[in-house]
């Protein structure tokens, strides 16, 4: 998790006027994220979004993505991914040998993620330090053009992906999966609608009879350069 | 949005949805969107009629008697860039309302422990 890269960055940017807030999209809320919110002991605002409810309002399909507003309230950068400035990308640790397979697999195909681990931190460091000025910070046309289409099917998945979560956190476990199962295949390309589901079944998401996909198969099946979108910048 | 009812109250509707329903429509900051008349009677609001109007899904559970709204559909996820109204939970269980960081730059980042 990048709690403790971003605290670095919130540590130099603060007293320049930035703040950091982060927000766990778990529906198991504190249960889930509590231990890395705890062992990461981050000073910057920690917040749950156990409804997925910026999934809806900013268009967040995937982890991690943000936005940027700037002090009047107004988004200078829609939904993109925001990548930590890691020494190392995903997937290059370094696991035991009786690891699982699945395990293994994954890893392997989290190296292939198209991930740069350095322009998403730089660019806000340019927004910081130059506001309105900086290349990197959009009019407010440019950002509502850039953020993510809408079609019908989209907001259908949304309610179904909101009902089964209601589902689930009241105890209601199978009559949510049918409408997981719908969410999924209205909207293939949101990875939070689709983790989040497959998680609470297995944590390494692998296949199971609940649902249709896995992340291994569904990642292979797309490729793993088009698993996050394009962050332009 | 998720509903036990299909007529919540016009202030529950805005704060579940961000749009709040004026007489010139469906608002929010500085778009409005056209309703049907009748779309809001005593207070309440019809919520079939609202969300054919602005292109929200509307998904029914009719075991558990639920129904949930989904987002506007039919342009971009964002119709404006003012940012929405986010409140939402910190560790402690206090509410946390992005807009008191008014006045600050903010960089938020959504993760996930999954």
């Amino acid at each position: 998790m990048d709690l403790p890269v971003w605290q670095v960055v919130r540590d130099e940017l603060r007293p320049l006027g930035l703040e950091i807030v982060a927000v766990a999209m778990d529906t198991n809320g504190m249960a889930a994220a509590g231990p890395w919110i705890d062992a990461a002991k981050p000073t910057y605002p920690q917040l749950l979004d156990p409804e997925h409810s910026l999934g809806a309002l900013l268009g967040i399909i995937n982890v991690p993505m943000g936005v940027w507003i700037d002090e009047d309230g107004v988004l200078v950068r829609p939904a993109e991914p925001c990548f930590a400035p890691r020494e190392r990308g995903f997937g290059l640790a370094k696991l035991p040998d009786d690891a699982p397979q699945r395990m293994k697999d994954m890893l392997a195909e989290a190296a292939k993620l198209d991930v740069d681990t350095k322009i998403y931190a730089a660019a806000l460091r340019d927004w910081v330090r130059n506001g309105k000025r900086s290349r990197f910070a959009l009019s407010p046309d440019e950002v509502v053009s850039r953020s993510a289409p809408r079609p019908a099917e989209v907001s259908l998945a949304a309610a179904n992906f909101e009902l089964g979560q209601h589902l689930h956190r009241t105890g209601r476990v199978d009559a949510a999966r049918p409408f997981f199962r719908a969410a999924h295949r209205l909207q293939p390309e949101n990875w939070t609608y689709k983790r989040q589901a497959w998680s609470m079944v297995d944590p390494l998401q692998g296949p199971t009879e609940h649902y249709d996909g896995d992340w291994l198969s569904d990642v292979r099946k797309i490729g793993a350069q088009n698993y996050y979108p394009k962050p332009d910048m | 949005m998720i509903l036990d009812r299909l007529d919540p109250t016009i202030g529950e509707f805005a704060r579940a949805t961000g749009w709040e329903l004026k007489p010139e429509g469906a608002c929010q900051a500085e778009i409005c969107m056209p309703l049907p008349r009748n779309a809001v009677r005593d207070g309440r609001v019809d919520v079939p009629a609202v969300a054919g109007a602005l292109g929200m899904a509307l998904v029914a559970d009719e075991p558990h008697s639920l129904w949930a709204l989904g987002p506007v559909s039919g342009g971009r996820a964002l119709s404006t860039a003012v940012v929405p109204e986010i409140t939402l939970p910190d560790r402690d269980g206090n509410p946390f309302r992005i807009g008191a960081l008014k006045g600050t730059k903010v960089f938020l980042c959504a993760w996930a422990s999954w």
